[in-house]
């Protein structure tokens, strides 16, 4: 047998079946099956873990999600390792590694365990109290010490190996949890015709027919009653049924996030297959069958190894076949624990006692604890417990005090009733309402298409159930439209009675006690914690959750919140429902960063946008930069040349000779309509009516506000028909922009808008010799200074290709940039860099762009600008129609700030020393021997080496600018004081001769 | 008030913590206060904090419609830091850092201030040039910014990936050491107890509903779910919902209302020494002293009142952070939440005067107005009782809108928290 515990014919594993693992490194035999939890257990491992604050030893409490204490450190291989795992859920493969968390150095020896001494000191909120002094000790001495005390396992310090992938799926139902209230719904609903989708979270559906062993369903066992249900669902084509898948979030218009645990239970992986799957559900109706979670009670040293929910003893007996001790004892308010009792006993198990904190338990389990032979004690309470690495007694007293009696145990199994699980509920926003009758809180007002059943909605009874569940499948599956199928019917029998129990401190851990009574095991909060966060004027349940931490670690108070909030109540000496709950936020239990994020990585993460000539680019040697999600050729080094010697070299030779340029990043907008010239007219400050067709010229685009958004030059194809360029970066900014103004403030207009950004390669040539280079290509178009100059846009071939043709600048030389469809981009550059290469031109990238243009004085938006600047402060009032009544910017240019005189305006900068280059970003002032902080002017926007001009220029933008020509200024840097001259920004050809050449 | 210190909480530990009294009192309104404060975040809690400290004003009630703390104070992540581009902003950020400098002994409250430094990754020559700018125009106004290599930014940040084969590699980074974070709730608590011990009425669970007006414009005192009060002074600060109380006196303020979404990680043992922000890949991330992931990114692009959180945001917050750290894919996401933040045009707050005679207005923090809470709050509270602004807080003016003497820290361009 694997394990020490395991009863012979107990359980649902094959005992031939079995893997072995090892825990802190020492090897286990596990059953094929098992959980880490139910292994250890098997094995008599009991000590699992450490807590968070006090370093306590800890055991495994639950079976399920809601485990708050039995973390573990689960590892396939080094990079394949998961810190804060659940024992509890976590299946076993064969070679798995389990490491214990939180403790040093060693789980059964653990330093951090002093803390348990010192923990009068450190009780709720003591940090806020102290630690202030000295004052810089915080940061230095006593907050790295508090952050290595905390946190719970270590995280991965590899990349990640595994992969994970996602799903968008849509459904009519989908049914949350396959219990017998889910299945039931399922059943239902598929019955229909719908298209369902049934999760659960669980390897094997059943939900509480994993333990619950006397229910039976049309006369089946429960349990296998369940499995060959979900097999009929699975089997139908309208219905998916994902086990091992959690729902871990409920978002707005029933929009479902799952994640489905692929990989994590196998062995040997198959390694194509993820290893976890996000499944984003938009689901018309939601059936949520999530069922209820037990409560612990509240009482001293309730934390040990070997106390554990009652539940969970009965889902590791009749589920994994393992006793969760030899002499056990239930100490419960409600009549379900009995139950564990009875099914251990049967087993073979000795039951010390059934402690009830009730005076009169429910008759029913009384006769049966009897006719076992198994002692009640009534009207008693457990009200401490020994044992250092597992409990080894427990203390008993009659309720009121006397009849004090320690029982030797091995376990201890509590129950304080259960909880309806409303966590996905109440994130969709529904409101929970109170029932004082059952003390639970229960969907009340639902704010989406869900509905709730079974014991997540305070259903009791089996067969009440059933029905509630097949009448709300039914329901839920015709209101989307599917009136297929006949009515399904059940009928189940004898599951136990999980009504009744108490939340809040049991006996002798009530307000005047100073007990050790775990509510949050994971964050060591105990009842007289909640009560000391009330006295402080913590009224608010959710400042009684920070001061104390309650229901804030990786299990989100799912023992422990209704705990809290029954204690504060009782402090505050008001109703639960007065005080309520905290907002359940999503996930319900924590889900993988890179599930949620799945293909996003890597080279999806931002697909790098390249032109149609990236390759040519690549392999003549360039180097690239990004552009917002563009790599654009940067500059083009030959062998041994720096950076600034390649772009000299590029720079002198556009001016000397010719250059081509890749320039299809540019935006580029088609605006089409008989109204495109109005439109134009309205979006940019320019007058457009008024530009011929076959002609192009540079526009200017405000926001709203008067400052400069974006521009570029726009061509007049025909009358109605105009080709708009934008900044690189701009280009799906401005078009929002244009279709926003178009379809909100001018939707009178006819005009249509087609992003056009990609149809496009353009490629820039420049120089002297551009039209040499391109004339013997260009078909149907004179390309002849008169009748094409600068400043026009003609449509005709170039290779054989159509090409709309421009003759434009960004250099300050005669050039062009010929637009061919992007699928010819690479062929016709080939066939032009043939021609521009005999003649001694050279190809150029975005470095030698930027500084021929700085020598030019033309500005870069975005660079030059920054969102601050008006046309008048960059020198581009020429660009602004004086005779337009309207565009977009006119109101906000006229308002007194825009207006005034001082304006941060841009000038060109030249060193005093030629040779020196100013840092772009460098702050610019008038006194550079003033105190701080300084009066600063402006700041250089653009600063380059000028091989052309045989200095540095530069731009910046400067207080009253534009009238300080001449003047001396300063740019303090932290080595040195830079002098330098305000100039105009035109550093080359200043009458413009060489672009008309 | 008793005094914390670990005297005084060695020697309640020996009498089980029962010694100890409410931080703050919550009273029964009066009829009547000399100011009454819209809001109990950290901003209004600290505004009358400082009323009653430095105006000797204390006659003032703090007015939240839930419980104090529970708007973006208590939602936030926490990042400070004073390296804003514009004087104004420098101003009033710097001040503000300075008061955290020395915010838990004036308030003997620990607030957790923990200068662990922010940087600031630069992916491009557009991050570079707009970092350099702000570490110049910090140097030159006296505030500590730094320019670091990839080499120096993955010796401040190991888990830093600083490969040249990321998507966006890092090409430098901007550090300022004596930003870092500190612990929301205990800001909040902290300056309420200081506040209430001076005599500040701290008044929860009560929502203005309305501002009633007197026969010259004046506001008189506030409407609200516990009955009529009234005031000499008003001011609000109620981040999140400043546009409709604002409203309720007819003053439009020109606000976005606009969820912000962040998430934690479960808790892990120490293995992030500071706060990374990215702009180009658009996240950032700290560990707080409990050892979880704190992260967040943008707003979400729509206006909204929902505090709840979706998917597809941190869907891109979660794969931008994977992106800058591998390593943390299989970490696992332990929370997420929403709250509403407030944002002008220009990303700068508003805190001045309004066009209603004894009506003030702090607002527009957006989404980085935590780092500004003890600097807003004293400034803010200058402004009340004195009936105008601080030199400090002087251009923050509502009335910039109108003539277009923004403060426009986002042109400048950065994740602005
Ligand atoms: C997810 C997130 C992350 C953030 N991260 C950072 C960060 O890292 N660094 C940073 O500096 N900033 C950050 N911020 C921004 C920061 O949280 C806020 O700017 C700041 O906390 C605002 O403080 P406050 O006191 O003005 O507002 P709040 O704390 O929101 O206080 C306003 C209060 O007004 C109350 N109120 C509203 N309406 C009424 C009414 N009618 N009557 C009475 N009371 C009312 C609200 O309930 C609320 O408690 C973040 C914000 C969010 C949402």
């Amino acid at each position: 047998m694997s394990g020490a515990n395991r009863i012979a014919g107990q359980g649902r594993l094959t005992p031939a079946r079995t893997a072995r693992f090892t825990f802190d490194g020492k090897s286990y035999e596990a059953l094929e099956g098992d959980t880490v939890a139910s292994a250890l257990l098997a094995n008599g491992v009991h000590l699992v873990g450490r807590s968070f604050k006090y370093h306590r030893p800890r055991g495994i409490v639950s079976a399920g999600p809601e485990e708050p204490n039995a973390l573990i450190d689960v590892a396939r291989d080094a990079a394949r390792r998961q810190p804060n795992v659940r024992a509890t859920v976590q299946e076993v493969f064969d070679g798995m590694k389990v490491t214990s968390q939180n403790r040093w150095p060693s789980l059964t020896f653990d330093v951090g365990g002093l803390n348990n001494l010192m923990s009068p000191f450190f009780a709720a909120g003591f940090y806020y109290k102290t630690f202030m002094w000295p004052k810089a000790a915080w940061e230095k001495v006593y907050e790295p010490v508090i952050r290595r005390a905390a946190g719970l396992g270590t995280a991965p310090t590899e990349e990640d190996p595994d992969h994970y992938a996602n799903r968008y799926a849509t459904c009519d139902v989908l049914v949350v949890g396959a219990g017998v209230a889910g299945l039931s719904a399922a059943l239902a609903a598929a019955a229909t015709g719908a298209r369902v989708i049934l999760c659960d979270e669980q390897p094997e559906v059943g939900g509480a027919l994993h333990y619950d062993r006397s229910v039976t369903v049309d006369g089946k066992e429960g349990f296998v009653w369940a499995q060959e249900a979900a097999a009929k669902l699975a089997a139908m084509e309208n219905v998916t049924v994902l086990s091992r898948t959690t729902a871990f979030g409920y978002y707005n218009h029933n929009f479902v996030g799952l994640v489905e645990r692929v990989t994590d239970h196998v062995a040997r992986p198959d390694r194509k297959a993820p290893r976890e799957r996000l499944w984003q559900v938009r689901a018309k109706r939601v059936i949520l069958a999530t069922g209820a979670i037990e409560r612990h009670m509240v009482f001293g040293n309730n934390d040990r190894p070997g106390i554990m929910l009652a539940s969970a003893a009965r889902t590791y007996l009749n589920h994994f076949g393992v006793a969760v001790g030899k002499k056990v004892a239930i100490y419960t308010a409600n009549d379900s624990a009995y139950e564990a009792a009875f099914d251990l006993k049967r087993a073979g198990v000795q039951i010390a006692a059934i402690i009830d904190s009730r005076s009169k338990p429910g008759d029913a389990v009384l006769n049966e604890a009897r006719s076992h032979g198994i002692e009640v004690l009534p009207g008693h309470s457990v009200v401490d417990t020994k044992g250092h690495r597992r409990v080894s007694s427990i203390t008993v007293v009659r309720n009121g005090g006397g009849g004090k009696r320690s029982i030797a145990v091995d376990a201890l199994l509590t129950s304080a009733g259960w909880t309806p699980s409303v966590h996905l509920f109440s994130q969709s926003r529904g409101k929970v309402a109170y029932n004082a009758e059952t003390g639970q809180f229960l969907p009340g007002t639902y704010a989406q298409d869900c509905l709730s059943v079974g014991a997540c909605n305070g259903t009791n009874g089996l067969q009440a159930t059933i029905e509630e569940a097949l009448a709300a499948g039914e329901l839920m599956a015709r209101a989307t439209g599917n009136d297929g199928g006949e009515k399904v019917e059940l009928r189940g029998e004898n599951a136990f009675e999980w009504t009744g129990g108490m939340a809040g401190a049991a006996e002798g851990a009530g307000a005047d006690t100073n007990v050790k009574a775990f509510i949050d095991f994971q964050n060591d909060v105990c009842a007289k914690d909640i009560r000391l966060a009330v006295r402080e004027g913590m009224h608010s349940i959710e400042h009684i959750k920070r001061f104390t931490t309650n229901g804030m670690a990786t299990d989100q108070g799912k023992l422990s919140n209704l705990h809290g909030l029954a204690i504060a109540a009782e402090t505050l000496g008001r109703e639960i429902p007065k005080v309520g709950l905290t907002t359940f936020r999503a996930p319900y239990t924590p889900v993988t960063f890179g599930t949620i994020i799945n293909h996003s990585r890597g080279d999806l993460f931002d697909p790098a946008r390249k032109t149609p000539m990236h390759a040519w680019e690549e392999a003549h040697g360039a180097l690239f930069e990004d552009v917002g999600n563009w790599k654009r050729a940067w500059y083009y080094p030959r062998a041994g040349e720096t950076m600034q010697e390649a772009v000299d070299r590029e720079c002198r030779t556009v001016r000397a000779v010719a250059g081509v340029f890749d320039a299809s990043t540019l935006g580029k907008i088609e605006v089409v309509g008989p109204d495109a010239a109005e439109f134009l007219n309205l979006m940019y400050t320019n007058a457009w009516d008024t530009l011929k067709p076959g002609r192009c010229r540079y526009g200017i685009m405000l926001r709203e506000d008067g400052f400069v958004y974006d521009d570029g030059v726009v061509g007049r194809i025909a009358e109605d028909r105009f080709h708009v360029t934008t900044t690189t970066g701009g280009a799906p900014r401005v078009m929002n922009h244009m279709e926003d103004y178009l379809q909100t403030e001018f939707p009178h207009l006819k005009v249509w808008l087609t992003s056009t950004t990609e149809q496009w390669a353009v490629i820039a040539v420049q120089g002297p010799k551009a039209r040499e280079i391109i004339a013997p290509l260009v078909e149907g178009i004179d390309i002849s200074n008169e009748a094409f100059p600068h400043m026009s846009v003609r449509e005709g071939k170039i290779c054989g290709v159509p090409t709309r043709l421009f003759r434009m600048s960004f250099t300050g030389e005669a050039g062009y940039e010929v637009n061919v469809p992007a699928d010819y981009g690479q062929a016709v550059w080939e066939a032009i860099w043939a021609r521009a290469e005999t003649l001694g031109a050279c190809a150029y990238g975005t470095e030698t762009m930027h500084v021929l243009r700085a020598e030019k004085g033309y500005i870069i938006v975005g660079q030059d600008t920054d969102g601050t600047v008006t046309p008048f402060d960059a020198g581009l009032a020429w660009a602004v129609s004086k005779k337009k009544t309207d565009f977009v910017g006119i109101r906000g240019l006229k308002r007194p700030d825009l207006v005034k005189e001082g304006r941060k305006q841009l000038v060109g900068l030249r060193t005093k020393d030629p040779k020196l280059v100013l840092e772009e970003g460098a702050q610019i002032v008038a006194d550079p021997n003033q105190p701080m902080p300084m009066k600063m002017l402006g700041h250089v926007t653009s600063a380059y080496w000028s091989e052309n001009c045989g200095h540095s220029i530069a731009f910046a933008l400067v207080e009253g600018g534009h009238s300080r020509t001449g003047q001396t200024l300063y740019v303090p840097m932290p080595d040195r004081t830079v002098a330098v001259e305000v100039t105009d920004m035109v550093f080359i050809d200043k009458e413009g001769a060489r672009l008309n050449g | 008030m008793r005094k914390f210190s670990v005297f005084a909480v060695a020697r309640e530990a020996l009498r089980g913590h029962k010694g100890w009294e409410p931080q703050w009192v919550s009273p029964e309104p009066r009829k009547e206060y000399d100011v009454i404060i819209v809001g109990g975040g950290g901003h209004g809690l600290g505004a009358a904090y400082y009323l009653a400290k430095e105006h000797g004003i204390t006659n003032v009630a703090v007015i939240e419609k839930g419980w104090l703390g529970g708007g973006n104070t208590g939602r936030n992540t926490t990042i400070i830091r004073s390296n804003y581009l514009y004087d104004e902003s420098m101003d009033i950020y710097e001040h503000s850092l300075k008061l955290w400098e020395g915010l838990s002994q004036e308030l003997n409250y620990n607030v957790m201030y923990s200068p662990r430094g922010v940087m600031m990754l630069s992916h491009n020559i557009h991050d570079r040039q707009s970092f350099k700018r702000h570490i110049h125009a910090n140097r030159l106004h006296g505030i500590d910014n730094e320019w670091l290599t990839p080499e120096q930014a993955k010796d401040f940040c190991p888990p830093l990936d600083i490969s040249a084969t990321a998507r966006y590699p890092i090409n430098g980074a901007a550090l300022q050491r004596r930003g870092g974070t500190a612990r929301h709730d205990a800001v909040a608590w902290g300056y309420a107890r200081a506040a209430s011990d001076r005599g500040v009425h701290i008044i929860q669970n009560c929502e203005v509903k309305g501002i009633r007006r007197g026969p010259n414009g004046e506001v008189t005192g506030v409407e609200t779910s516990r009955g009529f009060i009234g005031a000499k002074k008003i001011a609000v600060s109620a981040s999140g919902h400043n546009s409709v109380i604002m409203s309720m006196a007819d003053v439009r303020v020109p606000l976005h209302s606009v969820p912000l979404q962040a998430l934690v990680s479960e808790p892990m043992k120490p293995i992030f020494p500071c706060v990374v922000m990215s702009n180009t890949v658009h996240a950032y991330i700290s560990q707080s002293d409990k050892g979880e992931l704190v992260i967040g990114a943008g707003t979400d692009q729509y206006n909204s009142y929902s505090q709840t959180g979706g998917l597809q945001i941190i869907t891109h917050t979660l794969d931008a952070i994977c992106e800058l750290f591998p390593m943390f894919r299989r970490v696992k996401m332990m929370r997420q939440w929403g709250g509403i933040t407030d944002n002008t045009p220009d990303r700068s707050a508003i805190q001045g005067v309004t066009p209603v005679p004894n009506l003030f207005v702090n607002c527009g923090w957006g989404t980085g107005g935590f780092k500004a809470t003890p600097g807003s709050a004293h400034l803010f509270a200058h402004l009340i009782a004195k009936g105008e602004p601080h030199k400090l807080a002087s251009g923050l003016t509502l009335d910039r809108f109108r003539t277009g003497r923004l403060i426009d820290e986002a042109a400048a361009a950065a994740v602005a928290h």
